[in-house]
Formats: structure tokens, C-alpha cells, sequence
């Protein structure tokens, strides 16, 4: 590309101030924790808070045909060091009595005739019921309980060429919508690209505001715009390491799986990223101090995202009102954005709806921000 | 004590490492005197001031302030003096009336003390319409009025003053030196420090710093004739610029 | 193509900032503003340097509406606010070099200019702009105002808070550039910087008190100034506020300046009353007024 004198003046105008920026980035130490120390760390913390390890847990039994194989079931899941069989019920209506007095964990429901439907069809069923006021320990309970079960199948399967085939129905009770142990790291990315984006852009700016230098940049040739695109551009960049970290952490310390496209996920979060840019951009409008900029970001965006987008409490728990009003979070939609590329492995056709959501905030709050934004300083 | 030296210091140092921020000044202040202690920024005026007034210990020398040693009675000191700066001075969320309450509070002044100081105080400054408005809302030179007579509620021995009157209207700030003639005629010792030699030339003795050391102490009127110059300022730039 | 204000009034909510406002500095004129804190001074620096829109009045900067044509303005002035504000975080040289940059320029390209201020500095330029004295903060801000050879340079306050030997040396560094046929709008609030400007305006409480030349505006002082002093200071303050015949009467360091009413005094009067009040050592002598005297009188 060939550039004009004027142009190139404008291009060498803007890398200095980007230059500029990253002195700003690189010298203070607070900024810079903020930047790379918050996402690894917040990564590790929930990692391991969230453990998928279990130990001895309580279970219950309601077995309705109490014949061999059953009790061969029943006695491999007593002999594993998981489990420990606390009681076993006799009606239906035991089960959730049991659980209200919080006993147990789960309930192995084995249905009437069981070795017969097993021979006969070559299939029979077990429910397995789940406490999923702890949603985390409620679906590993499930998958030890199915791994338990699918080797004693294997074991049955393994003289006859005959398939039996034993079907493991699970119910989870108290949270039907069962949040995955990798749940949070979608929350924690949007968290992080909301802090690093929303919060140290319009700390950044405020800075200048309270220093003085605001009034010197005003008075120079350099547009104001370009004072906003010199600010944001670092952290764009920065904000997409950041969301490359989070992602190579998750898969390589905690085996995520990312069952969707890469590349969607990446443009995805550069859309967030600029949300919430324009999200720092508007709040440094309104703040005079950094002070004030920083209450505002962790009050007005961080507990919002932490509270009402999705990422702690369900939305189909909440409240109607606050329901309502999670739909203006746009960390809202983009948890269901990369949650949806993350662990279902969707593609833009399932997500359209919510992209089309985020894009619309994103160009809502930036023309917003241009509005307010001031030439002069009153 | 046993003279009129309400300020005695003899060989006062305060060493930051190998940097000696105050080199073994010597010098007395005596009671009802307004004494100016200057230096250029970075002379260590700030940090002897700190000794003078208890919140910082000397590397070594001698000093008392008030009759107490700063050694062993830091806190004997703070009873004994008041102190006012530009930075610092009231609260602009209280109004007149809650500054003057709270900082006689913290001197421990009786209530019915403070209502009668209070009563006076704001007549003499001709504060009534404003008693209740926040001092936020005063113009500069009303605040700093008001500052000193606060920082004078619990009659201390020596109010120590720092840059008090920069950036004030000239009417204003002869106002100000008024005060503080009055406080030191009814014997209140009076320690100014400043970088500003307009300020130097009302003290009745000036002490200048350079590099931690005091160079010269005199009266305004003796440091001109000692210097050969017209003014203050002329004497400071001699003295700082060798 | 200096700068010329008429009638400019600004007001926040409801106080009153500027009063209509008029004056001119002639090209290449050093013009001083002096007034205390809160005159008015920061928020007329503002409105000619685009920052903010006067209520009523113009005003023209090297020949540019401050209203209309501020991308002009913007891009011919220099502009020093009363607060140090510089990138605390950046060398000297990269805060200078990053002010080259956003005006379209390098420092190589004006270097003549700021030679003199920036050779000062020049041995610490990689020391961060934070940790230096405010004598050389100061400098570092002027070379950055400097550094796209502006037309006029507006210094709000430059030395306030600095110490008197920085001060001067400041002062010197005006009278050079000035020289180089740059207009400067400086403000102070120290009276005694007033002498070292071409012109000056006397300013309080946003109303313009004079404007001249220091010396013409100390020669116009309506009365005989007399240095008035004794053994106790206060006593003598408070013995001639009482003297019936006074026209001013304000402690002037080791002296007080004082002013009959009468056209015909004779300090021997003075003296006998003030020596009816007990007071000793009594000196009396007259002396010109400075511009203190003159903001006083006017201001009263």
C-alpha cells in the first residue's frame, strides 16, 4: 500500500501513540498483573476448586427385580472405593425423602424384571438419580457410576457374540439444567476479557484525564478518535493473548475438550473483546477519576457478569425480573456463544441469534461512546 | 524549661542510607518568634520538620521542641503544637462549624470548650453567614484563615506553618500575616517553612538550607546587608547558586 | 496574530468565572496574567486554548476563532497547564519524542529550539519524567510544548511550586524564546514575576483590575507609599489601622506600607502618634510602590 505524505504522517502519528501505550502497559506492575498474572490464576484457582475427584459417597438403592445380576451390579458398586451404599429403599416414594434429608447423593433405580429384559431383549434399564444442588459432584457421580456399568456389560459381553446391552437413564433432580465441571471456563474467559478490556481501557483513559495530559492531547492536532483507537488497540491485542491462554490452559491442564471450530471461537471473542471496549470507552466518559472508572467497571460490569449472566446461578433460576434483565448483559449472550462452540461444538447456525445480540450491543455502545466522548473538556 | 528556647536543636541529623537528607543543624527558636525555615525543594527542610514535630526519629544529634525531647516525648509534642499546610488543611465535606468541632476534639478540648472557642473564632474571621456551609464552598484565602485559627484551638506552644500562603489574594494574605503577628504576640513561637522568599521576608529570623545544612541565619534585614542585595529572593539565589 | 479577547464572560452553574474579558497581546509579546488562585486565570488559559466555550465574546488565537477554527489553533499552539502533565511512567526523551510524534514532527526537526532548555536536561534523559525535581519537570514540559515550534505558547502558572532559583532560570528561558518571535501568555500568581513581562493584566475574581506595562502601572500608584516600622510589629499594625487619617495600611515583609488620606502629611505626625501609643524604635522613609501596592489599591 502506498500511503500519502499526510497519511503516512497520520499512520507514524498513531504507532506512537500505540508505542506509547505499551510503555504505559509494560511499567506498571499492577496493570500488568492485572493483564497476564488474573487469567492464569483465575484459570488454576477454579480449575482446582472444581474438583472432579470423588471419594466414598453415599448412595442409595432401589432395586425392583432383586435378581442376579442386579445384585452382581449392586455388589461391584459397593466394592468400588467410590461408593458406599447407605440404604437401600423399597418404594419410589422413598426417593425423594431421602434425598430432601440429604443422605444420599444419588439413587440407583434398577426397573422390575431386570435380568430377564436384559436376556430377553437384550436390554434393560437403570436410573440413575442425582443430587444436583452440586451440580459438579452430581454429573461425576453419573459418569463413575456409567463407567462402572458399561465394564460389567463388557465383562457379560465378552464369551457370547450376543450384545447385551444395559441402558443407564440419568435424572438429575433439584437442576435439571446441569452445568458441566467446564462450566467455568467460559465464565472465567468472559470475566477476563470483560476485566482486561472494560476495566483498564477506561482506567487508562481516566488516567490521562486525571494527570492533566488529556488537556495537553486535546490541544494538539491528534483527533480524538484516534486518542480512543490508540487506547483500545493494545488491548484488543492483549485481550486476544488472554483468550488464547485461558484456552490452551483449560485443554492442556484440564483436558477440555473444544468441540467446535477454533476459528468461530476466536471471532467470537474479538466481538466480546470490542463490546467490551466500547463498554471502558463509555465508562471513562462519564468518570473523571480512575478511581471512579475502576468502581464502576467492577461494579456495573463485573458483578453483573458474575451474578446475571449465567456463569454462577442459572438463569432459569432466577427470578423473573432479574431474568429479564440478564437479557442486557451481553456477557450473557456471549457465555452462551462459546459454551455453545466450547461444549457442544456448535456452528454459527446454532448462534446466529446470539452474535447478531452481542454485535448490535457492541455497535449500540460504541456510538454512544463517540456521542459522549468531548472534543473540549465541558 | 529554664529560658525562652522553645525550639532547641543542636547537631540534627537524618541520614537515608549514605544520603544525609538533614546534616548537624544547629539552631534555637525563641518563644513569640516567627522563624522561617527555607530551602529549595529537596534541601531537606521537609524531612528536619518531621523530626521537629514527632513523626520521624533523628539519626543523631539533639533536639526538643516545646520543652521535650523528640526522642523520648514525640507524642508530648504533638500535644504541644499545631500545624497547618497548603496540602492539608480542613475537610471541605464539613462545614465550618463540624472542621472546628472535630479538629478540638481531637485535641481533646471540652465541648463547652469548643463552643466557646468556635463562638469566637468565627466572629473574629467574620464567618457567621458561613458557619454552616461547607468549607469546600469558601474561597482559598477564607480556608486558610480558618485553618490557621484551628490549628491555634488548643493554644499550643508553636504552630508550625507550611507554605501557607501560597497561590492567595495579596489582601488576603496580609490578613493572614496579621494573624499570625497577633498569635506571636500573645507569644505563640511561629515556625514557617517555605520555598517562597516573599514569605521569608515577614519572619523575624530566616534559616536557609542548601543540601541539608543550614548556610545562613539572620534576620531578613542582616542577610540582605550580609549578601549585599535588595531582597530576599536575591540572597536565596546567592546562597543556592554558590 | 497575536491573540486578541473581547468581551469574553464564562460562568459555571452559578458562579461567575470571567467577567467580559478584553485584551491583546501583540505578536511576539511576552504578556503576563497576574492574579491570586481562583481569578480566572486557568479558565481563560482554557477557552483560548479550545478547551472550553466562552458564554459571551470572542476571541482570536494567531488569527484563528477559538470556536470555529480550533483544529487550527490546536495545531499552532503550545500549551503548558498548571499541572505537571506528562507521562510520569516515560523517559524525558520518549515523553518529548511521543509529543513530536502526535504534533508531526521530530525532535531532530526543531531541535534549534529547544536546544538551549533541552541540553539542561539532556544528561537525564532516561531517567522517567516522575522521579525529577520540579525544577527540571518544568523544563521537560516547556521543551514539550515547544517541540512543533508553536506561534504562541500558553504557560498556565509555570512556576508555582517551584524553587526560586528554578524560577529564575525559567524566566530566563522566556526572554530568549521570545526572541524567537514566539507570542507567550503567561500566568502567575506571583506579583513580583509581573516586572519580567512586556505587559501584564492585573486579574481578580474575573474582572481585568489594569492592564500595562509593569512600569507604567506602578508609576500610576495615586498615593506616597511610606515603609513604616517599630519595635512590635502587631501593636504597630493595629495602632495605624486606628489612625484616623489612613489611607492603607498592609504589612509589607520587615515593613508596613502605608498611605495618608491627606494631601498635605508630614510622617513627623506619624511618628508623634504612634509614639503617644508606646511604641519604639519608630522608622519612617518613603518608597515606590510595586505592583503588589498597585493590585492591592485597585482590588480594595
Amino acid at each position: 500500500m502506498r500511503f500519502l505524505p499526510l497519511q503516512a504522517l497520520k499512520m507514524k502519528r498513531f504507532i506512537g501513540f500505540i508505542k506509547k501505550e505499551f510503555y504505559h502497559i509494560f511499567r506498571d506492575r499492577r496493570s500488568l498483573f492485572i493483564l497476564f498474572g488474573m487469567p492464569i490464576a483465575q484459570i488454576l484457582l477454579f480449575g482446582f476448586a472444581i474438583t472432579n475427584e470423588i471419594n466414598n459417597v453415599d448412595i442409595a438403592i432401589l432395586d425392583h427385580s432383586k435378581d442376579a445380576t442386579t445384585k452382581e451390579i449392586i455388589n461391584k458398586i459397593a466394592a468400588s472405593e467410590y461408593f458406599s451404599i447407605k440404604q437401600i429403599i423399597e418404594k419410589e416414594s422413598d426417593i425423594e425423602s431421602i434425598f430432601k434429608k440429604g443422605k444420599v447423593k444419588a439413587v440407583l433405580n434398577f426397573e422390575k424384571d431386570f435380568s430377564k429384559n436384559l436376556i430377553k431383549d437384550s436390554k434393560a434399564t437403570v436410573q440413575i438419580i442425582t443430587d444436583a444442588t452440586d451440580p459438579n459432584t452430581a454429573n461425576t457421580i453419573s459418569n463413575f457410576i456409567n463407567a462402572i456399568l458399561q465394564k460389567y456389560q463388557k465383562e457379560l459381553n465378552k464369551d457370547i457374540t450376543f450384545v447385551y446391552q444395559i441402558v443407564p437413564e440419568t435424572r438429575m433432580v433439584y437442576n435439571p439444567e446441569l452445568k458441566s465441571v467446564y462450566m467455568f471456563v467460559p465464565g472465567v474467559m468472559t470475566i477476563i476479557l470483560m476485566l482486561v478490556s472494560a476495566m483498564m481501557t477506561s482506567i487508562s483513559i481516566t488516567r490521562e484525564k486525571e494527570l492533566g495530559t488529556m488537556e495537553i492531547l486535546l490541544v494538539s492536532p491528534i483527533k480524538p478518535f484516534q486518542v480512543i483507537v490508540g487506547k483500545v488497540f493494545p488491548y484488543i491485542f492483549l485481550s486476544i493473548i488472554n483468550a488464547i491462554v485461558i484456552v490452551v490452559l483449560s485443554i492442556f491442564i484440564f483436558n477440555m475438550p473444544v468441540q467446535g471450530s477454533l476459528l468461530l471461537l476466536g471471532l467470537e471473542s474479538v466481538l466480546f473483546i470490542i463490546t467490551s471496549l466500547a463498554l471502558g470507552i463509555l465508562i471513562s466518559t462519564i468518570s473523571a477519576t480512575q478511581q471512579t472508572a475502576m468502581m464502576i467497571s467492577l461494579m456495573g460490569l463485573m458483578l453483573p457478569v458474575i451474578l446475571l449472566s449465567g456463569f454462577i446461578f442459572p438463569i432459569s433460576s432466577m427470578p423473573i425480573p432479574l431474568q429479564v434483565i440478564s437479557n442486557i448483559i451481553p456477557a450473557k449472550w456471549f457465555i452462551i456463544i462459546i459454551k455453545g462452540i466450547m461444549l457442544k461444538g456448535v456452528g454459527i447456525q446454532f448462534i446466529w441469534k446470539e452474535t447478531l445480540i452481542l454485535l448490535g450491543m457492541t455497535v449500540f455502545f460504541i456510538g454512544l461512546s463517540v456521542k459522549k466522548y468531548k472534543i473540549r473538556l465541558e | 524549661m529554664s529560658n525562652n528556647k522553645v525550639i532547641q536543636v543542636e547537631g540534627l541529623t537524618k541520614m537515608f542510607g549514605d544520603f544525609a537528607a538533614v546534616n548537624a543543624i544547629t539552631f534555637e527558636v525563641e518563644k513569640g518568634e516567627i522563624f522561617g525555615f527555607l530551602g529549595a525543594n529537596g534541601a531537606g527542610k521537609t524531612t528536619a520538620m518531621k523530626m521537629l514535630i514527632g513523626i520521624s526519629n533523628p539519626t543523631s544529634g539533639k533536639a526538643t521542641v516545646a520543652g521535650f525531647d523528640v526522642y523520648t516525648h514525640p507524642e508530648e509534642i504533638k500535644k504541644n503544637i499545631g500545624y497547618m499546610s497548603q496540602k492539608f488543611a480542613l475537610y471541605d465535606d464539613l462545614t465550618v462549624k463540624e472542621n472546628i468541632a472535630f479538629f478540638g476534639g481531637i485535641y481533646g478540648l471540652s465541648r463547652k470548650r469548643i463552643k466557646e472557642k468556635s463562638a469566637v473564632l468565627i466572629e473574629e474571621l467574620g464567618l457567621e453567614k458561613v458557619a454552616n456551609k461547607l468549607v469546600g464552598a469558601l474561597p482559598l484565602g477564607w480556608k486558610q484563615k480558618l485553618s490557621f485559627s484551628v490549628s491555634l484551638l488548643h493554644d499550643p506552644k508553636i504552630v508550625f506553618l507550611d507554605e501557607p500562603t501560597g497561590g492567595v489574594d495579596p489582601i488576603t494574605r496580609r490578613q493572614f500575616w496579621e494573624m499570625i503577628y497577633k498569635a506571636a504576640n500573645q507569644g505563640t513561637t511561629v515556625f514557617v517553612t517555605t520555598h517562597y522568599m516573599d514569605e521569608a521576608e515577614y519572619c523575624d529570623r530566616v534559616s536557609i538550607m542548601v543540601h541539608g545544612k543550614i548556610e545562613a541565619l539572620d534576620t531578613p534585614k542582616m542577610l540582605k546587608k550580609q549578601f549585599k542585595v535588595e531582597n530576599m529572593n536575591d540572597v536565596f539565589l546567592k546562597l543556592a547558586r554558590g | 496574530m497575536g491573540i486578541s479577547v473581547k468581551h469574553i464572560s464564562k460562568s459555571y452553574k452559578n458562579v461567575k468565572a470571567l467577567q467580559d474579558i478584553s485584551f491583546e497581546v501583540k505578536p511576539g509579546e511576552l504578556f503576563g496574567l497576574i492574579g491570586p488562585d481562583g481569578a480566572g486565570k486557568t479558565t481563560l488559559f482554557r477557552i483560548l486554548t479550545t478547551l472550553l466555550i466562552a458564554n459571551e465574546g470572542t476571541a482570536t488565537v494567531a488569527g484563528f476563532d477559538v470556536l470555529h477554527d480550533y483544529k487550527s489553533i490546536r495545531k499552532h499552539v503550545g500549551y503548558m497547564p498548571g499541572k505537571f502533565s506528562l507521562y510520569q511512567d516515560l523517559t524525558i526523551e520518549e515523553n518529548l519524542e511521543f509529543f513530536a510524534t502526535i504534533f508531526g514532527t521530530t525532535i531532530e526537526e526543531n531541535y534549534d529550539l529547544i536546544k538551549d532548555i533541552y541540553v539542561q536536561i539532556e544528561p537525564f534523559k532516561d531517567r522517567r519524567a516522575g522521579k525529577l525535581s520540579g525544577g527540571m519537570k518544568q523544563k521537560l514540559a516547556l521543551c514539550c510544548a515547544l517541540i512543533h515550534k508553536p506561534k504562541v505558547l500558553f504557560l498556565d502558572e509555570p512556576t508555582t511550586g517551584v524553587d526560586p532559583v528554578s524560577r529564575k532560570e525559567f524566566w530566563e528561558m522566556l526572554k530568549r524564546l521570545q526572541e524567537k518571535d514566539i507570542t507567550i501568555l503567561v500566568s502567575t500568581p506571583y506579583m513580583d514575576e509581573a516586572a519580567l513581562c512586556d505587559r501584564i493584566a492585573l486579574i481578580q475574581d474575573g474582572e481585568i483590575l489594569q492592564i500595562d506595562t509593569p512600569e507604567a502601572i506602578v508609576k500610576h500608584y495615586p498615593k506616597q507609599i511610606y515603609n513604616v516600622r517599630a519595635n512590635n510589629m502587631y501593636q504597630l499594625i493595629n495602632n495605624l489601622n486606628a489612625y484616623k487619617y489612613n489611607h492603607s495600611v498592609y504589612p509589607f515583609g520587615e515593613f508596613i506600607h502605608y498611605t495618608d488620606s491627606r494631601e498635605d502629611f508630614e510622617p513627623a505626625d506619624l511618628v508623634a502618634y504612634l509614639e503617644s501609643k508606646n511604641l519604639l524604635h519608630i522608622e519612617i522613609e518613603k518608597t515606590e510602590a510595586t505592583i503588589e501596592d498597585t493590585f492591592m489599591e485597585l482590588a480594595k
